[in-house]
């Protein structure tokens, strides 16, 4: 990393592809957070994803690339994307996307930015590595991952499985400390002389509920089985391809 | 150079005719399982000519974009769900040395890249101001990320098998005795491209029989035959994908091996059209059972399966 850094002036191809894929990413990246239309923050997401991903394989560091790709926009956005269409997802702008919290943020981000960028020029200034092909392959990264960064990689996993363990505690009901019974108490069923004595004194048309009302609270909590519902299965048969 | 342009005209090639057969397969196949005859008059001989007549009549429809739609997103939608089978299938090998780019990380890169497909499906489900397409586009997102899952993990296990991630590198270390070792697998491996491809039995977000095509109800002309190739194009690259990693792709006595890779792939493509018209479709959450109860367990059985007999041997 400190080998005598060449001219600026005459940038390499990859230099000016890398600069290009920044660009592209920046500029996504504020169109993010900038844009009155929800959906398209997630789409403008996936090509800033995109960028980066463009801009680790420039680097040589195809597996990260890939990876970024299949976890990012394969995985993320889509849950995104599954979010906002499950929540609101209105075609068009929506007035109330913007927060008083605005020039807040503008500058937590600035100040985060400034951090970064002071830190990262003033670590490296004006060190220089030469990119070799072949540095982020699979083999390497694994070899690097097992052998020398093996504790952290541990660690992550126990991190991973703590929070899957904590997302099956919390999306199941069934496991909690103390279990209530299943099905509630059956409400008493109605004395059946009293309605059927005030519809005959008004003469009414109304029918008489002893039979229907009994049933159902007989049944009291008791919920049908899911699997009872006819499925819509129905094989195509004219073939619409 | 020329014989990188060379390969990429092949792949274009192969990327052009090969859904278009298997559509007509899949006419042909279905009719004579469903005791029709199917198309019989387009070009004379057997209707062969019936998927070129339809695309002539959908090249001939008007572009209808719905008014209330988002114009911009509605129309790449289309375009989104193609383009990754294309760029998939350059680092698929069709024979000993006959890859278009041989990439050191292809499995990666092919799993990567044909999740970014459903995106597609997604955004056209978003951008149609339907409430069906967003019920579709919201099915696919669902299905996409329960099915992504059984899918690396059983790619993982070939992986693990042949020690490499590159695809024609898988091939070259393929022996006959992985058919049985990593048969599971394979089964996993197909089951959940298939629901990643929404095909029948898994075609609950474009459930023509409730929601309407869900994502393309609204398309209509050149942009839903896109559509189409999208999918019959996905079928060509999950057969090419399910050939290379558990079937040993130019592996083959006799035969050259390219026609090896076309036969096994034309035989897994008659078996998806096979599934579709013998199973009824999936409930929702039949289908979200079948992957986290059946497929992942599985697909987790055959990695430690795999690195057993990988320690062992």
């Amino acid at each position: 990393m400190t080998e005598a850094v060449p001219s600026y002036l005459s940038p390499t191809g990859q230099e000016i592809v890398f600069l290009l894929l920044g660009a592209v990413a920046v500029g996504s990246a504020l169109l993010v957070v900038t844009t009155k239309q929800l959906v398209h923050a997630a789409l403008w997401l996936v090509l800033c994803f995109g960028a980066l991903a463009g801009g680790y394989l420039v680097l040589t560091a195809e597996f990260v690339a890939w990876v970024q790709v299949l976890i990012y926009v394969g995985a993320v956005i889509v849950l995104l994307l599954f979010g906002i269409m499950l929540t609101r997802a209105p075609i068009g702008r929506s007035a109330d996307l913007d927060s008083r919290n605005r020039p807040v943020a503008a500058l937590v981000a600035v100040a985060t930015a400034a951090v970064l960028v002071t830190v990262v020029i003033d670590a490296f200034r004006t060190a220089y590595t030469p990119l070799t092909p072949g540095g982020g392959a699979a083999s390497e990264l694994g070899a690097s991952v097992f052998a020398t960064w093996v504790l952290p990689f541990e660690a992550l996993s126990v991190l991973l499985l703590a929070a899957l363990i904590g997302a099956i505690v919390l999306s199941r009901t069934d496991i909690r400390g103390t279990t209530q019974p299943e099905s509630p108490a059956p409400t008493p069923p109605r004395p059946p002389t009293e309605p059927s004595s005030s519809a005959a004194t008004h003469g009414d048309t109304v029918e008489p509920p002893t039979s229907s009302e009994t049933a159902t609270s007989d049944h009291g909590g008791a919920v049908t089985p899911p699997g009872d519902r006819q499925g819509g299965a129905t094989s195509d048969e004219t073939g619409g391809a | 150079m020329l014989d990188v342009a060379l390969s990429f005209a092949v792949i274009l090639v192969v990327f052009l005719v090969l859904p278009l057969i298997v559509g007509q397969t899949e006419h042909k196949v279905m009719a004579h399982m469903q005791s029709r005859l199917g198309p019989m008059y387009a070009g004379g001989f057997h209707g062969w000519a019936q998927l070129i007549a339809d695309g002539v009549k959908f090249a001939q429809k008007e572009d209808v974009i719905p008014a209330a739609a988002d114009r911009r997103v509605f129309m790449i939608a289309p375009g989104v769900a193609l383009v990754p089978y294309l760029v998939v299938l350059i680092a698929i090998p069709f024979d000993r040395d006959f890859v278009a780019v041989d990439l050191s990380l292809g499995l990666f890169f092919v799993l990567a890249v044909m999740g970014v497909g459903v995106l597609g499906s997604i955004m056209a489900g978003w951008a149609s101001a339907n409430k069906y397409s967003v019920l579709g586009g919201m099915r696919s997102a669902a299905q996409l990320m329960s099915y992504e899952l059984p899918l690396v993990l059983a790619a993982a296990s070939v992986a693990m098998a042949a020690g490499t991630l590159s695809l024609p590198g898988i091939v070259e270390a393929w022996q006959w005795w992985w058919l049985p070792w990593q048969a599971v697998g394979g089964v996993v491996f197909f089951v959940a491209g298939l629901a990643e491809l929404r095909r029948p039995p898994f075609d609950m977000p474009i459930a023509e029989s409730e929601i309407i095509m869900g994502p393309m109800t609204e398309y209509t002309g050149m942009r839903f035959a896109l559509f189409m190739l999208a999918e019959y194009a996905g079928i060509v690259v999950l057969s090419f994908l399910t050939t290379v990693l558990f079937l040993g792709g130019w592996h083959g006595p006799f035969l050259p091996g390219w026609l090896w890779t076309l036969v096994k792939v034309f035989a897994l493509a008659f078996v998806v059209i096979w599934l579709r018209v013998t199973y009824p479709r999936l409930r929702e959450d039949q289908l979200q059972k079948l992957a986290w109860a059946v497929l992942v367990p599985l697909a987790l059985f055959q990695l430690a399966l795999t690195g057993v007999v990988k320690v062992l041997v």
